[in-house]
């Protein structure tokens, strides 16, 4: 039936968080969303945001970043939306809410999304000047800016919130206390073991942990503002901070309210389906109480709510929401720590297998039933294993293989592959089974990770269950005899990595060699220019000299970028995006004279377009007497190194962004890979270079450089992800040399850093490991290469002006040299040339060329016609 | 303000023939447009003939010489020229430089497309070409 047929139905839900947003998009997804009129009553002034992520604001990460609602959602459903305008009472008898400004709404269906509010311990002067709790972007906000005077901050709460708290007062640069009643760290998740080498490697960050010790009340100056914390071991922790994190509570005043049964500890009673007492009013999250008598704290319970209400509400049939696996894997202040199932083994006849290396940081306990089945874990330090024992525990199978196997390090570990059964659940945040991965690939082509989790939203969540994906997808297309074929094109059939790794190894320089030994048939436009990179990359002379020449795209053949008219644009490299008024002004004759067009990249240079190739030797003759130098804006390689003006001029600057841009860019110039490589360097938080959306990107902060990687713009957006914090110069730098050269070891042809690093196996801990730590003892290797590259640098085009052999392709007709070719044509437009378009009468642009040519007084010009 | 312009000289004369010549056929006669060191195996240059058409000249690693359109019927681009030789099975092929198309450079057509954006095939005409006193390629 459509609405037309029938008055639409008023669905009003209260609050915008995580929960309440993944209500919307699964209602809207039902057909049956279309008979509803659906209104939203938020009290925070922001759309639903990450909440999850919340620390992420401190990284530079903004209040858009975390936006869970994506644009266009709200008005392509009709809902209509009414942020910082909460819902203040119920009229169940009257089926009416009433909102903060009065207004008031009526509803057939209620939604109760309300979450839940910090837990303050009724302590002295918790309300004092300097105390904060940690929930909203706000409060976010608000422990930033008192971070800017304070030195010293304290968290209560020793719990997943806490030390999520934690990091960000770290972040913000304070001295860090926690302070936790119970006796361990995370005495939820994990057990004592597992704490105390948390606890140990929380303490190895900075971290000062005070256990057994709750608050007993918050010390103030004079002035009424915070000067200590009380703790009830009788200690007085110094502090000028004090954030309250000590667990939450429902929010279900509203229901208390109206008379809607309550659980003893909150929480809005709901069955199965997530209905209230009231069948109009159903309640999802944090702020319910589920129908197995829990209040769920975490966003995977709660999502699972949103799809029951949302299917209650479509009258789909469901088994609807009895309960949650509270697993858990995280990182926090950059500690891994993972439980799932039963973790501290509280079924009759468990048993513990365990094993500890507190000297490596390491800890996993499995918790074994007396039939042998997995019943949960706990992992702390090292949680690869958890993607593959969480959905054994969940299944409660018996394990195929000895439970000690599993615990133990690689090294010491034989355990063969470890079979999942198909009903357990790969991903949590979204439910999804491994059958129905399985389902996806086999019945509906999907053929890759990215399409299973476009389909059936799996890894698209917390993502912690995508290298097990990976595996699952691969295992599924070779069961199918689909071949995964991963060569580069019928002529290799090696991946580009293999053929780096060859050509690295065995020292062969030519393509010729190459296909002769490695491959078949004459080579393509694919593996030709891919060889020719590899080649380059590992420093074998010019591009254009030898049998090199022959294999490079259009664009290197030329030293330029072909445009859709056949003629070339051409960019000199301006380092950092700085230029003396003398360049500019050389770059602006040159591109009178030759009557080029010119227009500013985002790059932060100059593009001059219309060139033939009779001409590009002339225009770099001068460009290269003017001192400047091969921007490299044909090749695939370092693009530009773009940057702020930083603290030289800035007020806001807190480093020289210029003088390091300017010193990447000189270093990384000509560097050849797998793709184009963008870098940006910004002088504060601010980020005006917008440096995260490049390959590698810099930051500065007070304490020095943090480094970001993987980000892109172009038609795939992606945000760089913060590879290392606060680093100095050298340490910075040496990291970027070995980010670059083990992507252009390991990527695929045309793979740009953010494909490259969402495809890499063990994603960013594995990159931080390889770079920062080299865990692959390959370090050495790749700081040499790069040194290799820095040494060997010669700009292409000066040393091809100075050679007649590269110079001869630089003519448009091998049977009538000088000549330029008289099919590019141009019309002017706005002062300037543009190319010809099919049907219009444009003129060729003359700038004679060659050695006998006519010295050029004046530029070629067009008549500028007026209308 | 005007366009400088200047006329098209300097195309070779048959008569000028040696050993080295590389010669393509117009469909009236035999014209030589460069010698056979003036061509890099793997990728090809531009010939101008004097009624302004334009052929794209190449030769392969083996040696065999190869002389298509220079137009892209794709782009509608004088760049042929500027792509690069392969092959595709046993078929030798050229790959336009600018959206990459590749062509059988035993018949001229388009391996990726069989017509044009402007609904024409796209097929390029294949050119006699030959090394002086040889013949090589299409020629009869």
């Amino acid at each position: 039936m459509t609405p037309d047929h029938r008055a639409l139905r008023d669905l009003v839900l209260v609050g915008h968080g995580m929960v309440g947003q993944r209500f919307l998009a699964a209602f809207t997804a039902q057909p049956a969303a279309r008979g509803w009129r659906i209104t939203v009553l938020a009290e925070e002034p922001w759309p639903a945001y990450d909440r999850v992520h919340l620390s992420a604001l401190f990284d530079g990460r903004t209040a858009e970043d975390l936006s869970l609602c994506p644009p266009g959602f709200l008005a392509e459903h009709g809902i209509d939306l009414r942020l910082g305008d909460p819902v203040t009472a119920i009229d169940r008898a009257g089926r009416t809410v009433t909102t903060r400004s009065g207004a008031e709404l009526r509803y057939d269906a209620l939604v109760l999304a309300t979450g839940s509010v910090p837990f303050v311990p009724p302590v002295p002067g918790k309300d004092a000047p300097g105390c904060h709790v940690y929930r909203t972007i706000e409060d976010v906000d608000a422990i930033r800016a008192g971070a800017e005077e304070a030195r010293t901050g304290v968290v209560v709460g020793g719990g997943l919130l806490g030390l999520e708290a934690a990091g960000a007062l770290r972040a913000g640069g304070l001295t860090t206390h926690v302070v936790e009643f119970a006796p361990r760290l995370m005495a939820v998740q994990v057990d004592d073991g597992g704490g105390a080498v948390l606890r140990r490697k929380i303490e190895d960050l900075g971290v000062t942990v005070h256990t057994s010790a709750g608050a007993s009340g918050v010390v103030t100056g004079e002035d009424g503002q915070v000067t200590g914390l009380a703790l009830s071991d009788g200690r007085e922790l110094a502090a000028d901070l004090v954030v309250f994190s000590a667990g939450v509570r429902a929010r279900d005043q509203l229901a208390r309210d109206c008379d809607l049964p309550v659980g003893a500890h909150g929480g809005v009673v709901v069955d199965e389906h997530c209905r209230t007492a009231d069948p109009a009013v159903l309640a999802i999250g944090e702020c319910a109480q589920a129908a197995d008598g829990r209040v769920y704290g975490l966003v995977a319970p709660g999502y699972q709510m949103a799809e029951t209400a949302a299917r209650t509400l479509a009258e789909l049939p469901g088994e609807g929401f009895t309960g949650a696996d509270t697993s858990t894997r995280l990182k926090l202040l950059g500690v891994d720590v993972a439980s799932f199932g039963d973790p501290h083994g509280t079924a009759e006849g468990a048993l513990d297998v365990l094993y500890s290396d507190s000297r490596g940081g390491v800890y996993r306990k499995l918790v074994i039933g007396p039939d042998g089945a997995l019943l949960g874990g706990v992992l702390v330090g090292d949680t690869d294993a958890y993607g593959t024992l969480r959905p054994l525990a969940v299944a409660g199978k018996p394990l195929t293989v000895p439970a000690e196997q599993l615990v133990l390090p690689a090294g010491f570990a034989n355990a063969g592959p470890v079979a999942l059964p198909d009903g357990a659940v790969l991903c949590s945040c979204h439910n999804v089974t491994q059958g129905a991965v399985r389902a996806a690939v086999r019945d509906q082509g999907c053929d890759s990770v990215a399409a299973v989790r476009k389909c059936t939203r799996a890894g698209t969540g917390c993502g912690s269950c995508v290298k097990m994906l990976g595996t699952v997808v691969t295992e599924e297309l070779e069961a199918a005899g689909v071949s995964t074929d991963k060569g580069l094109c019928e002529h290799f059939a090696h991946t580009r990595a293999e053929l780096y790794e060859i050509v690295r190894v065995t020292g062969i320089d030519s393509f010729s060699d190459l296909l002769d030994r490695h491959g078949s048939g004459e080579g393509c436009e694919v593996c030709k220019p891919t060889v020719a990179s590899i080649l380059a990359s590992l420093g074998n002379g010019h591009i254009l000299d030898g049998e090199q020449g022959a294999l490079q795209d259009s664009n290197d053949h030329f030293l330029a970028n072909l445009q859709r008219n056949g003629s070339y644009s051409v960019v000199p490299r301006v380092p950092g995006g700085e230029i003396t008024p003398e360049g500019l002004i050389a770059i602006g004759e040159i591109a009178r004279d030759h009557g080029l067009y010119t227009k500013l990249t985002g790059g932060q240079r100059i593009d001059m377009f219309g060139a033939t190739v009779d001409e590009l030797p002339v225009i770099w003759r001068k460009l290269v007497d003017a001192g400047f130098e091969s921007g490299h804006a044909y090749g695939k390689s370092l693009r530009t190194v773009k940057s702020c003006v930083g603290e030289t001029w800035c007020r806001y600057g807190v480093q020289d962004s210029t003088t390091l841009a300017i010193e990447l860019e000189l270093r990384y110039r000509g560097l050849r890979s797998p793709h184009k490589l963008k870098s940006a360097v910004s002088g504060c938080a601010r980020e005006c270079a917008e440096a995260q959306s490049k390959d590698f990107g810099i930051i500065a902060t007070s304490a020095g450089w943090n480094l970001y990687v993987g980000g892109n713009g172009g038609m795939t957006p992606r945000h760089a992800d913060l590879l290392a914090a606060d680093l100095d110069r050298e340490t910075l730098i040496r990291t970027i040399d070995r980010f670059l050269m083990f992507y252009i070891r390991t990527a695929d042809r045309l793979e740009r850093t953010s494909v490259w690093l969402e495809r890499l196996e063990g994603g960013l801990d594995h990159l931080r490991a390889v770079v920062l730590d080299d865990s692959l003892g390959i370090a050495a290797e790749l700081d040499d290469l790069m040194a290799r590259h820095i040494g060997g640098y010669q700009d292409e085009w000066a040393e091809t002006l100075a050679d007649p052999d590269r110079m001869r392709r630089f003519s448009s007709f091998v049977n009538a040299p000088g000549t330029p070719d008289p099919a590019v044509t141009f019309v002017p437009e706005r002062g300037q040339i543009r190319p010809a378009r099919p049907g219009e009468a444009g003129r060729s642009l003359t700038a004679l060329t060659g050695p006998n040519a006519p010295v050029l007084i004046a530029g070629a010009r067009l008549e500028v016609l007026t209308p | 303000m005007t366009v400088q312009t200047r006329d098209v000289h300097d195309v070779r004369d048959v008569r000028d023939v040696g050993i080295h010549d590389v010669q393509i056929h117009d469909g009236t006669r035999w014209h030589a447009v460069c010698t056979l060191d003036d061509l890099q195996p793997g990728r090809g240059r531009a010939v101008l003939l004097e009624d302004a058409r334009q052929v794209a000249v190449f030769v392969d690693r083996a040696g065999t010489l190869y002389a298509v359109d220079n137009l892209d019927p794709f782009s509608g681009a004088q760049v042929l020229s500027r792509g690069l030789l392969g092959s595709r099975g046993d078929r030798p092929t050229l790959a336009s430089p600018m959206y990459k198309q590749v062509f059988d450079l035993t018949d001229g057509r388009c391996l990726d497309d069989e017509t044009a954006p402007d609904g024409s095939p796209a097929v390029l005409k294949i050119w006699p070409v030959r090394l002086a006193g040889s013949v090589a390629g299409g020629a009869k």
